[in-house]
Order: C-alpha cells, then structure tokens, then sequence
C-alpha cells in the first residue's frame, strides 16, 4: 500500500502554506498529522498532486486566552492539548472528548485542525467545536474567514473550507460566571478505542440551587455532522433537572437527529442509542457540577 | 506414559526462558520481508473488482512502458507453465491456479501480476493494467448456492457442491425415538480467520547453475516444498525452502502456495530474484486465508435426566470460490463430533459449497472450534430447556474419569483424562460462587450479566486422517516427523528441525527435551531450523502437534545417541550395561563411581578413537529419529470411522460478561481457564498460546467478521472495518493447569498450540446468553456485535421474544 | 516525481539520505538504513508494528514520510538497549515473562511501553494496558506483555543505572 506519487513541500508559515495551496490550482492538499490522510494516500483513496506540510509552522502550535475565548491552533498535537492545563481549566468539554480521539500514539501527531478539517461525523473534537459554538478561522491567499460551527460542518466529511483554505484556529467561546461547570462526554465504539459509532457531549451551569443555568448538548456519529442540539439544551434550563426534564430534553433530541446506517451499526441502533447516550452525558455533567460545588 | 509412573522432569515443566525471545527483542527476527537480495524486484497484483466475471482480454502495454516494470503476468501464461495447486477432494473440474485463468471467481481474486524495481512501482503499474471484465451471475449466499439453479463458481464441475457426506454412527434413529426430549437450532459461525499481524511473503531466486529455487517464505504448511515443485513441474530436489525464515504468527493461515507458486515461476522466467509481501489488503481480500464460515443445524435427543443420548449435526461450510482447506476442516472435527460428552451416536452432515468469496485457508484448530461452540449451545439449551444448571447438565454427560481410554462413536479413541477435575479447577480459579453473588448483585441492579462456561476438546497431534475420511482416492496414512541431532567433536549438541515457527517456540521445545534425555543444560544445546533439502521429513507445526511429534523425535533421538554413549562405555569400561549409570552425560559403574568416562572422553571416543569404538557401532555421535503418530496409519472403515488425532486436550472456561442494555457493548472478565495438556514441556510458553488462544477466541466471539455485501464486496477488507481485540478488549485470563498424562507419548505431554481458542468462542458464547437468559433472549450468531445484540435488546424493550 | 535530501538522527547517529516524498518513514528505516526491527504490519496506522519515538515520542512510523523527519531523533527498537547488540531492562524483562511469541509486534509494544516508562515509573496494570492498546498483537492475549512491563518498571525503579537507551 504505497501512496502515488506526489510532489511535497514544507511550508514554513501560513502564508506560504496558503501560496503554495492556492498555486496548486485544486489538487494540493494540507498535511497536519497525517493520522487520517496518510491512511487514505496508501490505500490511493487520496492522491493528491502537492502535499502541503504545515507541522513546521509553529505559530498553528498555541493555545492561549484571548478575551473570552481559548484559542486552539490548528496545528496543536491533540496530545499537547489534552495536556495542556490552560485546555483543561478552561474547556473541560474538549478535554473529556480528547481522551476518546484515537490512541495515545495518534495523538502524539493528530492535531486540533485536522479533526476538524476532516469533519467525520463522529469525531469527538468535531462534536465539542459544535457544542461549544466554536468559530473556525481559516486563511486563504483571498484572507481570512470566520465560520461558526454550523456553518463549518457541512455535510459528512466536507466543511466550507475550499481547496485554498488552511484552516488556522478554532475559537472557542467560555463561559464566564456560569456558577458551577460540569460536563460529560459519553461515547459508544466496538474497542475502547475506536472511532465514536455514537458520541454524546453536555456542559451544564448549576447555581447555588441545583437550578441549570446554562446548558449544551450535543451528539455525534447521528446525522451527517456533529450536532448541536439547541432545543434539547434549552429544555434543560431553569430546571432541576429532574428525569422528567431529562427524559424531555432526550425526546426533542431524538426528533432532530438522522442517523445513518454503515458497515457496524444501523440506522435503527443509533436512533436508540442516542438518547441514551445524550442522557447519560446529561448526568455526568450534572454529577461533575455536582462535585464541583 | 501412565500417571502413576510420571517422574519428576528436570527440565521439562520447568521455568525456562524461550530462547527465540532474544532475537526478537532485539529487533533481530529474520523475516521474509527483512530480506535484501541483490537485483530483488517486487511483486504487485491486479484484482477483479468483480465477483464473479469472464476475463475477455488484458492490456499490460501501458503497465509495461513504465520505467522501472519488468513484467506483467497473466493467468493463461502461468497456467501453462505450471500445474493446479492440490484441492484434497476429488474434485478435477475445480481447478486453482495462483491467478484467475479465463474468469474471476471473487472480488479480489489475483488476475494479474506486474513485477517491478519497486514495490511502489510495481503499484503504480498495477494500475495502469487495463482488464476488461465481462460480469456473470454470482451467489454471496451458502444456502443459495446449494440450491439447484445457483450460478456454479466452477461451471466445470458443475454445480457449488464441493462435498456431502452423511455420517451416521451408532443407532441414531432408535436413540431418538426412544428418547422423550429433543431440541433443534441453529447456530452461525460467520466467517473470520486469525490474522497474523505480518501478512504472508515470499521470496525466490532461481539458480540456473545449480538448478535450484531458493525460497524463503513466512510459511506454516504441511509439504510445501513438494507441492511447490510440483506446481512448478521441478523435481522435488530442486526446491530449497529456508525455514529459519521466522513467521510472524501464522495460527494455521500462511500457506501461501499460491503466491509461491507465482513467485517461483516469475523467478525463474526473470532470472532475477522475486519478492512478493502481501499488504494488507490484498492479505484480506485476495491471500485466500479466510476460516470456517458455517451454518449448523443441531438436532439433540436426551432424557428428562438430561443425559444427552443422539446427536444430528449437520455442518454447511461456504468454502468461498476454491476448495482449499475448507472441505477438510469439516472432516476434522469428527475426531472428537461429540465434544467432552458420552453421547452413544451422532448423524453428521458435512456439506462444502462454493460461492464467489475468497477462498478459505487452514485456521487454528482446523474447523473443531466453532464444532465446540455448536456443541457448548447445545449443552445451554438443553439445561435451560431442562431447567438444570448449566454446570451440573455437564458434569452429567461428561466422560468419566475411570472410562478413559474412551472411543466415540466416530471411531476415535480419547487416550487420557479428567475433565471433571479440571472443570473444578476452572471453577475454583474463576471464584464461582463470587462470581455468581455478583452476577446476582448485578441483575439486581438492573444489568445484564452472566456467566459463561466451555468445555471443549483440543485433539492434538496432528494426523491427516480426515483426507482419506473425505477423499478415498487419497490413501495417506503417513503423519511423520523427524529429528537429527549431533554431538560434535567438542561436544557440544545441535539438533536440527525440518520445518518453520511462528512463535511456538520449538527450539526452545527441542533444546528441553534433548537436554532433559541427555541431562544435559538446554541452554547449551544448539536447535537449528535445517532447509528442506537437509531436513528430514516433516509435516509443521499443524493439528497442535509438535509437542508431541517433533518432542518424540527428539527424544527418540536423544535415547538413540544416549544408548550410543552407554555402548561405548560399556565397552571401555569392561562392563555390562545393566551395571552401569548415565548421568548427567557422564557413564561409570554404579559399584565403583570411580571407574567412569566423562562426556568428553565418550565424544573422543566416538569422534576420534575408532579402535575404542564397540565392534559395528557407526563412528562419530549423532542420531535421526523418524517416528509415524501414534494411533495413525489405518484407513478410514467404509462407515466413516477412523482415528483422527492421537492426543486430546481439554479446556473449561469460565468467563464473567456484561451486557450494557443500551449499546450492546460486551465486558469481559474475570476470567478462567482449566487447561490439561499433559505434561507442559514449556509451561511459560503453553500458558502464552493459551492466552494467545483465547484472545482469538474472544475476537471470533464479539469483533471480528470477514463481511460481504450482496454485490460480493469484502466490506471489512482493512483493519479499519476488521477488528480484533486490544489489550482493552482481552481480560486478564488465570489458568488452572491440570496434566493427565498421554500414554501414547515420551513425556506424556499432549499438544496445545490451539489452546484457549477451542473453548473461548463457546464460553462468551455462553456468558452471552447467560445474561440475555432473564429476558428470554438467545443469541447463537458469532460475532455477536455490538449491532447484533443491540437489534436483539432492541426487539425485547418493544415487547417481542426472540424464539429459541 | 521529487526527492528529498533529508537529515536527521536515528538511534544517535547522524544519518543523511535523499529520499522520494512518497517514501514512509517506516519503509526509509527498512528498506534504506537496513534498520529492520520495525515492522508493518498493516501500512494504515492501525496495528502498531511500526511505532518508533519520534522525539520521544511513540509515533506510527507508518503514517509519516521520510521526508517529514527531517530534523527528527527517532528510536527504533535497535537503539532501546544500551549499546548495539546489547538489550536493556525492559527487552529483558520480555524476555523473562515470555511478553512475545513470534516477535512480530514485539518492537513496536517495546517503543510503547519504553515511552510509558519514561513518563511513568511504576505504572498500573491498567496503565499499560492503556499504553499498548494501540499494538496489536495476535499471539499472546496481552498478559504475559502486561507481566513484561511491570516487571521491567519494578526493575528499572529498583536499579541503580539510568535504564535509558544509548540512543536518548
């Protein structure tokens, strides 16, 4: 399983990744960690003619507060973000669903970006980018554009990036003087380790009273993209969230999703599962606010 | 050797480090693909995207103009250069050659092969061959495809039936009239094989000067440098197999004669040596080493005592669009049809039909492991239909003790055992009664648990008796192997082997026994893997055999050079033998320690000192022992009975299983294994297989699948889609070690190389349905995925029950 | 199509090739620097025969391109012992608990239990499980590698030399 052949360059700033991109005219394409691509290139499935390499771009490699958002560059090894104290304080989400992204040796390599620029129904990163309204900056020799994550995630494996783009940042917004945070990140694979057949994230707020001030749910490997289930989230507000609330939340949740069937689960199965998933999410954030209290 | 009489070893059973360990550390293995042959140019295939096609016509010119591709080779010109490859069955019009001739069979079936300076190069071409396919009518389905009508793989031959055969032995019919309870289901063995993580290669180079094909090969294969000579019309001595090629992991799958075949023919047209490793993908789709893919249909007869008294089993086996192993690994599992069970008669239906899938190769156990998953189903329903316990159901039916040796009624004899003793084992490591308060506990809490129990059978030895049973036209009663061993002028040992390893640790195996009957130090005893021109016969580390066959050999070995050196000093020291004591290789008078001759002086003697040697003895020190398997050598009787193997493991498992009621997610753990294969020559390394054994057992039970869609696509082709446990997936396993002893063998060790894969499969199975049982669920379909017992959860939340 | 002139340090020493962009990195440690304990397995970044620390890192050598370690230190399992030839603790230790049977996989669950143990010292069963659940391995069922690499951590805790491997 050897790749066609391609020609490759190291780019060794943005720009010149997005020069190299644009003069490629189609069929240059971007390699971060490779964890996705390289798999497809020796199996011919992807044949680029330029192989872009922006690993040597140290400025995709940050992340940092900025205002009221954590900014994750592209490039930053999914690794070096789950380790990251700054991600772990500040976005507990990404960091419950970074332990679930491939294995410890892939995430040596796998970067932020490229999960989000694969865009793969199920992938955890994906899913909290979505439910955490995270704003996707990419660049272009035409400049830069912004895309909320709705707008991002268009269809299974395709986001509004075109064959120019490279993407550059995810911003991610935080919540302040939410009152207790709590999160949960529930995923169904056939290994421990496989990609999500299913995968549930919730952050939740509490106040001082055990009342949800704040919620946002999502669920993954659903539909043709991460989904943010808005109605469901908003569901959860103001309540206790009793197993009634719980139950109810579930139900709007599973009148917005359109799973698919494949190889290792059908239709029917992730139609069940979700809502159990999303509930179970549910009471692990409610528990880790809980905890935290 | 009977039990009384088992002494204590030195050596055998005792802790040893596995020498092979070292190399492989160290990164040192000599694979196939490590091989760097100058002028080496590298093999890619080109494949049917169809299943079932008429090949009209294939275009190499533009393959050919690339720089870098020195050939391109079509089925035809192969197909006349060389002969079929050897089916076993009597089959003539169903016909196999490394690549398609006229029609394509399967998708993924080899059509052409392209030879370049590069593998990446030889890729690139591969594409740029154009094939032009005209598509026929296909059957993905074995039940299809034993219908009348279906389209027949082998137009030839005529229809997909590839064998039938009806067994009947012992009054099957009386014993179920005469019984007042009887059951019937079927149970689905989906087709998987064991997947080494190194796919098959090979090497070969052709020497015009010497007239020899040097090949190296990461090979697991009874008679694979004959049947290479054959295909490749040399003579036999014209074919040098280096098997001190390591394999990496084999379990049964690395035949690859087709791919030799292929090699050895581009070697010698190119005059250039030839290299083909498979990838991944072509390993999966297209290297012909899929396993059993079978449909059982269980009948059982038993009384009310649940003493199960008849059997009918009829076993269809979709073989795939070649013979290969398949036919045969239906045949068998009649060497051991009734499982650990007095059961007085079976009826067995053994039906092979072909379909447009790839063909099945040789797998770990050889068809007796989804044979022991149909009998364990049985044995659960007939309990719960009874309303007995799972465990007391068995200990009812299982064979005593006092009855070995016990002959079924196939004909073949249990030489040893206890398997209620090791059943107990099993039960005590696995903490049964804790285990059934938290199975308990579990329940109470709304969960799904249970708890599973196999006991299965592992016939080892090896013996190809089920040829004959299938083919009566092959009258091959010869199941030999062989060792050498030398005492050099320094006096040090080397013995050699005549066939390859893949992780069974047979130097280490030789190196103990040897030392054990030459009380030398195994560590200083040299074992070498001698090529196929300078081995003496052997038929590889298949049917769990080598313990006992190539153990045997080498003691046999052994006891002839240690009977040498007794000669030579008995001789010298003016003694008759019955006074004199061997020990530790040196030999004196057991009245007078002092008149002695050490080890040295003997191989002086031998090597040296003619005029010293006994009149008529052989000078120098060495020994070849040839030995047939024990029980082997008669032909089947015309009712099909026959001894299959001569030695019979046992296993009981006890596995603790979850069931998430939502997911369908399976968790395993604690689990135990009972295990007696006699004598453990390599405790460390039985206990390893047996891990190993049941790890496969646990991927064939829950994850791994070879899947077809209804266009005849693999769609688990890559370990992306084809999965296999983890270390996440693999509870820890505790073995309960039990030994009834052979009496057919040296040391009274039996075979374990398909340890824990026998039984593995049977017992999830098992703890499955134990934990589905309080919902009135039944699932008797391996894999059992997460989407299958999800759909089944599924059916009992909306009400329905499942029949069983 | 192009080639590249690549530098970069393997197993400590200094090593300069040119090599097409399309070569592995697995393939370029085989095929041009002979270095052949690093195995593939399946070329699609599943199994985990080809891992090897890229910076001291384990890293599946299968889905990287020569060309893209330039400028790295890689370690093969030929460089984890103290000097060439010789084994260190933890390829011992596998060799005492019998943690490999064929030995295919066995180079690429020592480059991970080598990177847990720089990270860990005495590491949980569930740790290691954890550590090599992105190596396959179809012969031992995992135990006796489990067993390997606790050995090996209490060993490499207990001993008074580095432990490190001679390539860093």
């Amino acid at each position: 399983m050897k790749a066609a052949e391609f020609d490759y360059a190291a780019a060794a700033s943005v720009e010149e990744a997005c020069r190299l991109l644009a003069g490629a005219q189609g069929d240059g394409k971007i390699i971060a960690g490779g964890q996705t691509l390289v798999p497809l290139m020796a199996m011919r499935l992807a044949r680029p003619a330029l192989l872009v390499d922006i690993n040597g771009i140290a400025d995709l490699r940050r992340i940092a507060r900025e205002g009221e958002h954590l900014v994750l560059g592209a490039g930053t090894r999914q690794a070096d973000a789950l380790a990251d104290p700054l991600l772990r304080r500040e976005l507990p989400l990404m960091a419950k669903a970074l332990r679930f992204v491939g294995h410890g040796q892939t995430r040596n390599r796998g970067t932020i970006g490229g999960s989000l620029a694969n865009a793969d129904p199920s992938a955890e990163i994906c899913l909290a980018a979505a439910v955490l309204g995270a704003e996707l900056v990419a660049r272009s020799t035409d400049g830069e554009r912004r895309f909320a994550a709705r707008d991002f995630f268009l269809g299974a494996m395709t986001t509004a990036l075109d064959h120019k783009d490279c993407l550059v940042a995810a911003r991610i917004p935080l919540w302040r003087d939410a009152g207790r945070l709590g999160t949960g990140f529930q995923e169904v694979s056939i290994r421990r380790s496989d990609f999500a057949l299913l995968a549930a994230a919730a952050q939740l707020a509490l106040d001082a009273n055990g009342i949800c001030r704040r919620a946002a749910l999502g669920i993954g490997g659903a539909a043709a993209t991460p989904l943010a289930l808005e109605s469901a989230a908003a569901r959860l507000t103001g309540t206790r969230l009793e197993a009634s609330d719980i139950a109810a939340s579930v139900a709007l949740a599973d009148a917005e999703i359109e799973p698919i069937s494949d190889l290792h689960a059908s239709a029917e199965y992730r139609q069940r599962v979700a809502g159990a998933l999303i509930a179970r999410a549910i009471s692990e954030a409610r528990a880790d606010a809980e905890g935290r209290g | 050797m009977p039990a009384e009489a088992l002494p204590s070893f030195r050596y055998i059973g005792r802790k040893r480090r596995p020498r092979e360990d070292r190399r492989f550390v160290a990164g040192a293995g000599r694979y196939v693909a490590d091989l760097d042959l100058p002028g080496m140019l590298h093999v890619a295939l080109v494949a049917s995207p169809y299943p079932a096609a008429r090949i009209e016509a294939i275009d190499a010119r533009h393959a050919l103009a690339l720089p870098g591709v020195h050939a391109v080779l079509t089925g035809d010109e192969l197909a006349r250069a060389t002969d079929p490859l050897l089916t076993g069955l009597d089959i003539p019009e169903v016909r196999r050659f490394p690549l398609a001739v006229g029609r394509a069979r399967y998708v993924g079936e080899w059509v052409a092969a392209v030879v370049a300076e590069t593998r990446a190069l030889a890729e690139d071409a591969a594409e740029l061959v154009e094939v032009e396919y005209r598509p026929l009518p296909f059957v993905i389905d074995p039940e299809a495809a034993l219908a009348a009508g279906s389209p027949p793989v082998h137009p030839e031959h005529g229809s997909n039936l590839l064998y039938r055969r009806k067994f009947t032995w012992g009054p099957v019919e009386q014993d179920f009239a005469a019984t007042g309870q009887r059951l019937a289901f079927r149970a689905r063995w989906h087709r998987n094989a064991t997947v080494p993580i190194e796919t098959f290669g090979v090497v070969a180079r052709w020497d015009p000067a010497a007239q020899l094909l040097d090949v190296w090969a990461s090979i697991q294969m009874p008679k694979y440098p004959d049947q290479l000579a054959r295909a490749l019309r040399l003579p036999g001595n014209a074919v040098r197999v280096h098997f001190d090629t390591d394999v990496g992991g084999s379990y049964g799958v690395k035949r690859g004669i087709k791919h030799s075949v292929l090699v050895g023919y581009l070697a010698r047209k190119l005059g250039a040596p030839i290299r083909l490793i498979e990838d991944r993908l072509e390993n999966m789709r297209g290297g012909d080493a899929h396993g059993p893919d079978r449909i059982f249909d269980v009948e059982v007869a038993f009384g009310t005592d649940g003493i199960i008294r008849s059997l009918r089993l009829r076993a269809l086996d979709d073989a795939g669009a070649y013979a290969g192993r398949a036919p045969l690994q239906l045949g068998k599992p009649v060497g051991a049809i009734v499982g650990p069970y007095r059961i007085g008669s079976v009826e067995y239906e053994a039906i092979s039909v072909t379909t447009n899938k790839t063909a099945q190769e040789a797998v770990r156990g050889f068809g007796q492991s989804p044979t022991n998953f149909a009998l364990e189903t049985m044995m659960d329903r007939v309990a719960r239909r009874l309303g007995i316990d799972r465990i007391e159901l068995r200990r009812r039916n299982l064979i005593r003790a006092e009855e070995f040796p016990y002959t079924i009624p196939s004909g073949s004899t249990y030489d040893s055992g206890d398997y209620h003793t090791v059943l107990e084992k099993a039960l005590a490591a696995a903490g049964y009664e804790a285990l059934l308060a938290k199975r308990d506990e579990a329940r109470r809490a709304g969960r799904l648990a249970g708890i599973g129990i196999g006991c299965c059978l592992e016939p080892s030895g090896g013996n190809s008796a089920f040829e004959p049973l299938f083919n009566p036209k092959n009258e091959t009663t010869t199941w030999m192997e062989s060792c050498t061993i030398k005492v050099d002028l320094s006096g040090t040992i080397t013995a050699a082997m005549g066939t390859s390893s893949s992780g069974q640790g047979h130097e280490t195996l030789v190196a103990t026994v040897v030392g054990e009957v030459l009380e030398r130090d195994p560590d200083t005893i040299r074992v070498i893997h001698a090529d196929s021109l300078g081995a003496l016969p052997s038929n590889s580390p298949v049917g769990s055999r080598m313990a006992i066959m190539l153990g045997g050999a080498a003691a046999g070995a052994a006891k002839k050079l240690k009977a040498a050196l007794v000669a030579i000093a008995a001789h010298n020291l003016g003694a008759p033998e019955a006074e004199l004591l061997y020990r530790d290789g040196t030999v004196a008078r057991r009245d007078d320690q002092s008149a002695a001759l050490s080890w040295a002086q003997l191989v002086e003697i031998a090597h040296r000192k003619f005029h010293k040697l006994p009149p008529g003895m052989t000078p120098g020190l060495q020994a070849i022992h040839v030995w047939e398997v024990p029980t082997g050598g008669a032909l089947p009787t015309p009712d099909g009975r026959v001894q299959m193997y001569p030695c019979y493991a046992f296993e009981a498992h006890v596995v603790y299983a979850e069931i998430d009621r939502i997911t369908g997610q399976v968790t395993l753990g604690p689990y135990a294994i009972g295990h007696d294969c006699g004598t453990m020559i390599n405790p460390d390394i039985v206990h390893g297989m047996t891990y190993g054994g049941a790890a496969h057992g646990i991927g064939a039970a829950l994850y791994e699948r070879f899947r077809y869609d209804a266009q005849g696509q693999l769609v688990s082709g890559s370990f992306m889609d084809y999965l296999m446990p983890s270390a996440h997936e693999v509870p820890d396993i505790v073995i309960a070690d039990h030994c009834t002893p052979s009496p057919l063998t040296e040391f009274g060790q039996k075979g374990s190389g398909e340890a824990g894969y026998l039984g593995a499969p049977a017992a999830v199975a098992s703890a499955v349905n134990d934990a589905l049982a309080p919902l009135e669920l039944a699932i008797a379909e391996l894999p059992m995925s997460i989407a299958a017992l999800g759909e089944l959860l599924a059916k009992a939340d909306t009400g329905k029950r499942q029949n069983r | 199509m192009s080639e590249h002139a690549i530098r970069l340090t393997v197993n400590g020493r200094a090593v300069e090739a040119r090599v097409p962009a399309r070569m592995t990195l697995v393939d370029f440690l085989r095929d041009t620097l002979r270095l052949t304990g690093t195995h593939a397995g399946c070329e699609h970044g599943v199994c985990g025969a080809c891992s090897v620390l890229l910076d001291g890192r384990p890293v599946r050598s299968c889905l990287l391109f020569a060309v893209q370690a330039a400028g790295a230190e890689i370690v093969t399992v030929e460089g984890l012992g103290p000097e060439p030839g010789a084994i260190g603790v933890l390829q011992d230790a596998f060799c005492e608990a019998h943690g490999l049977q064929c030995g295919f996989c066995t180079p690429g669950m020592l480059i991970a239990a080598e990177a847990l143990l720089r990270e860990r010292a005495l590491p949980s069963d569930e740790e290691i499980r954890e550590a090599i659940s992105g190596n396959l391995c179809r012969c031992t069922g995992y135990k006796q590698i489990v067993e390997a690499i606790r050995l090996a951590a209490e060993r490499r805790a207990a001993s008074n030399i580095a432990g490190a491997p001679h390539a860093g």
